[in-house]
């Protein structure tokens, strides 16, 4: 999972999570590794926040059908950065709902950063992304494709971070 | 009051420009979605997401039905497709379905992997004002 915890949630509106990033993570060392000219700079790579952000709002849209509804990331309509994720930062993801129905949904995403660096003005949150996103019903929309019975969307890692939320309904 | 063409062609242009990325010299009533704009399956949802909300009001919702802008599941009826072609009551089932694309020059190929093609910037346009009109 690329979210840590959920801790808010205005079910079909609005969803918050958060994730702490650490040099434990494997893949931190090799993006981006030392060089022959440069040291080592490990930075959390854009896609996995894009990831983090379907997630959020993954988990918002399938709520709203109480997960019976497999929700697959269809567009990523904008993703946009103003800053890097270094080790040690936090990220805070908010999603908010633009329209949901039968076909799918419709997000917009705002990523914040909390960096503790005096730099850069202390212990405040620091927005350093938007990412809108669309999301299919895949069962609705890929006719003549059949998909299996089970919710592979949703499967034991997301349940964990639902129910450990403390926010289920 | 009633939006002109010019209007329309306006917002579907800006439409376009934010779900397909492109630049607003490309939006041509000519351009083609998918073979000169680049769209793919996703994106039509995508944009009959953002037609709906660029059109729709809270007193006059501006809902698209699945299906509507283009026809669904017609690759299974033998009636309509045979070897990869429109038949007759395929060409006549597309006429009734779409009648906001023009289909003069598709009558002499009819193949059914270049019917998505015919969805124009100009096909949209149709396709809002006749909905607009009621007659949709």
């Amino acid at each position: 999972m690329w979210i840590d915890r959920i801790i808010e949630h205005d079910p079909g509106k609005r969803l918050v999570a958060i994730k702490n990033t650490s040099l434990a993570e494997d893949h931190l060392h090799d993006h981006l590794p030392a060089t022959a000219d440069k040291p080592a700079m490990p930075l959390m790579p854009a896609s996995l926040i894009v990831e983090g952000m379907a997630q959020t709002a993954g988990i918002m849209v399938g709520a709203v059908n109480n997960f019976r509804e497999k929700v697959i990331l269809a567009k990523i309509s904008k993703a946009e950065f103003a800053a890097d994720i270094l080790p040690g930062m936090t990220l805070r993801y908010t999603a908010t709902m633009d329209r949901i129905d039968e076909a799918g949904a419709v997000t917009r995403g705002i990523v914040e950063a909390r960096t503790n660096d005096p730099g850069l003005g202390g212990d405040v949150w620091q927005s350093i992304g938007r990412i809108n996103l669309m999301f299919s019903h895949v069962d609705q929309n890929m006719a003549g494709l059949e998909f299996p019975e089970e919710n592979f969307v949703f499967g034991e890692n997301f349940k964990a971070v639902w129910g450990a939320s403390g926010l289920v309904c | 009051m009633l939006m002109t063409k010019d209007d329309i062609f306006g917002k579907v242009g800006e439409v376009l420009e934010e779900a397909l990325g492109c630049d607003d010299d490309e939006i041509t009533p000519e351009a083609s979605l998918t073979a000169d704009l680049g769209a793919e399956s996703i994106d039509f949802l995508d944009i009959v997401f953002r037609l709906e909300k660029t059109f729709g009001t809270a007193e006059k919702p501006f809902k698209i039905d699945q299906g509507e802008l283009f026809p669904e599941n017609f690759m299974d009826n033998a009636d309509w497709v045979q070897d990869a072609k429109f038949t007759d009551a395929g060409m006549a089932m597309l006429e009734e379905r779409m009648p906001h694309v023009d289909f003069a020059a598709f009558d002499a190929s009819r193949e059914v992997v270049k019917v998505g093609d015919l969805i124009t910037v100009q096909s949209l346009v149709e396709f809002v004002s006749r909905k607009l009109e009621g007659a949709g």
